[in-house]
């Protein structure tokens, strides 16, 4: 079977020399693809889950009765909206990557700073999209009413409380569609970490039509088909969630 | 703290509060004094201050000047541990303000599972027993949504006495109702006042003032104009602008 699918399509690139589906094929090409996956599958989960904290974090900070905290949140959101998330990863992979501490990597003479690429495209683009987020969880704040807050306030929450059982869970459910939309679009941008060459799918790929120009087209192809099923598994998660927490008799 | 209260004095005290929202003074010297187990209802027209004055006493709005106590504490001094408030002061809102993402049973449960940190087994026996006290067994897995707003407001003064408070604030709630739901929370905050609980209702509901509260206050214009028991207040009010606005509502 498996032997039936790589003959066809050597078959298919001798027929076709523009349709080089090398990586179905040449194992060495499939191990690339594999390993650009799962790098960019690590990238979106890790940029998920900490681009959503800072969210959260940042949405908390917002209401904090510190000026100086607010301003702080205010900055962060202005710099990382109104700059280009490519060149914000060249500044912190560049710029910030030069002043951390490096170490003594495991071959005993060469020196591994202690944030690596990968790191520096977490840092970067889970900041970036968490910018968006922060204005997103906020927006979902406002939707909460004063009212229900002084409640909680009348029952003795404490601010915290309140925010954590009250605010946030609320928040949450109206913030999940625009979160949604800023999920999808870091998972796609994800792929400008091959800026600082982490070997994410995109990097693979390029390389793998470099090395055989007549394989760009299906590795075009196969790029646009795997981020299609990643969004799309994104996105139906994200729905069934937003089900999953649709409160019966609310807003609907 | 310090408890040199004892139940002969009144468990709520009101001094010369003055309380201004920018410009507006809302309220302008207001006292009165409140015993243990009373039932005070205010009355008044829209924007006397009677939902401000209210509002103070559990310190949801601060006050300018005067002083208000709560067994013997100032609610506005700035050292006030306001747990220790809130837990004496159980407050109901015009509009419920129950938590929609919480079922019924979920609502009366949350405060002392998480600000009391009580025995979840504990305080869920107690809250069931508190939804039967309010008429409502077998709604405790509905969610706000799915309830009429005298429900609602039955939950949420479930969910007040879930606290164990000993005085309990009413703002008018049952002013946002259908008048067939009235009835329901009338009756159930009429059981709790007959159980002997202290209750500050400021309430459009004249019938009812009359027939549960044990002293009617009549706030206008950020004072308090004229006070009595029921008996006298309805049949012998002196003051014109108390007698214009029963004219108007009785």
């Amino acid at each position: 079977m498996l032997e039936l699918f790589t003959e066809f399509f050597r078959q298919l690139a001798e027929d076709h020399p523009r349709w080089n589906f090398i990586f179905f094929y040449e194992p060495r090409q499939w191990e690339r693809i594999l390993k650009g996956i799962r790098y960019t599958l690590w990238l979106s989960v890790a940029c998920v889950i900490f681009s959503v904290i800072i969210g959260v974090v940042g949405a908390w900070l917002q209401n904090s009765s510190s000026v100086f905290v607010r301003r702080c949140v205010a900055g962060y959101i202005q710099f990382f909206r109104n700059t280009p998330p490519f060149v914000q990863l060249l500044f912190f992979y560049f710029a910030l990557g030069q002043f951390t501490p490096a170490v003594t990597g495991p071959d005993g003479w060469t020196e591994v700073p202690i944030v690596s690429n990968v790191g520096w495209a977490i840092i970067s683009l889970s900041f970036f999209a968490g910018a968006f987020n922060v204005e997103i969880f906020r927006s979902g704040i406002e939707a909460v009413p004063e009212s229900t807050q002084e409640a909680a306030s009348a029952l003795g929450f404490s601010r915290f409380q309140t925010f954590k059982d009250i605010v946030l869970p609320l928040a949450f459910r109206v913030s999940l569609p625009a979160l949604n939309n800023n999920l999808v679009n870091l998972v796609k941008t994800t792929t400008q970490a091959i800026g600082i060459a982490v070997p994410e799918l995109l990097y693979q790929c390029v390389t793998i039509w470099n090395d055989f120009p007549s394989a760009m087209y299906p590795t075009m192809l196969l790029l646009f088909v795997t981020f299609i099923a990643l969004v799309g598994v994104l996105v139906f998660g994200m729905h069934r969630w937003e089900k999953a927490m649709q409160i019966p008799g609310y807003g609907h | 703290m310090n408890n040199s209260w004892s139940a002969d004095q009144p468990i709520v005290s009101i001094k010369d509060v003055h309380k201004s929202f920018g410009d507006l003074e809302v309220l302008k010297g207001v006292t009165f004094d409140v015993m243990k187990g009373e039932v005070i209802c205010i009355i008044g027209p829209s924007g006397s201050g009677k939902s401000t004055l209210i509002r103070c006493i559990n310190g949801l709005n601060d006050i300018n000047s005067g002083s208000i106590t709560v067994e013997g504490q100032e609610v506005h001094a700035p050292n006030l541990n306001k747990l220790e408030l809130r837990k004496k002061v159980g407050m109901v809102f015009q509009q419920y303000n129950l938590f929609p993402h919480k079922t019924a049973l979920q609502n009366v449960m949350m405060a002392p599972i998480k600000v009391l940190k009580q025995n979840k087994q504990d305080v869920e026996k107690r809250a069931r027993a508190l939804m039967e006290q309010v008429n409502l067994q077998g709604k405790e897995d509905s969610y706000p949504g799915e309830l009429s707003g005298g429900q609602q407001q039955r939950v949420a003064i479930a969910r007040s006495l879930a606290m164990n408070p000993d005085v309990m604030l009413f703002d008018e709630v049952t002013a946002a109702l259908d008048p067939e739901t009235v009835k329901e929370v009338l009756v159930a905050i009429k059981d709790l006042a007959q159980s002997g609980m202290t209750c500050i209702l400021v309430t459009h509901e004249m019938g009812f003032a009359r027939e549960i509260a044990d002293h009617i206050y009549f706030t206008d214009r950020g004072v308090i104009v004229e006070h009595g028991p029921p008996a006298t207040f309805f049949t012998e009010a002196s003051d014109p602008r108390t007698r214009e606005f029963l004219s108007q509502i009785l």
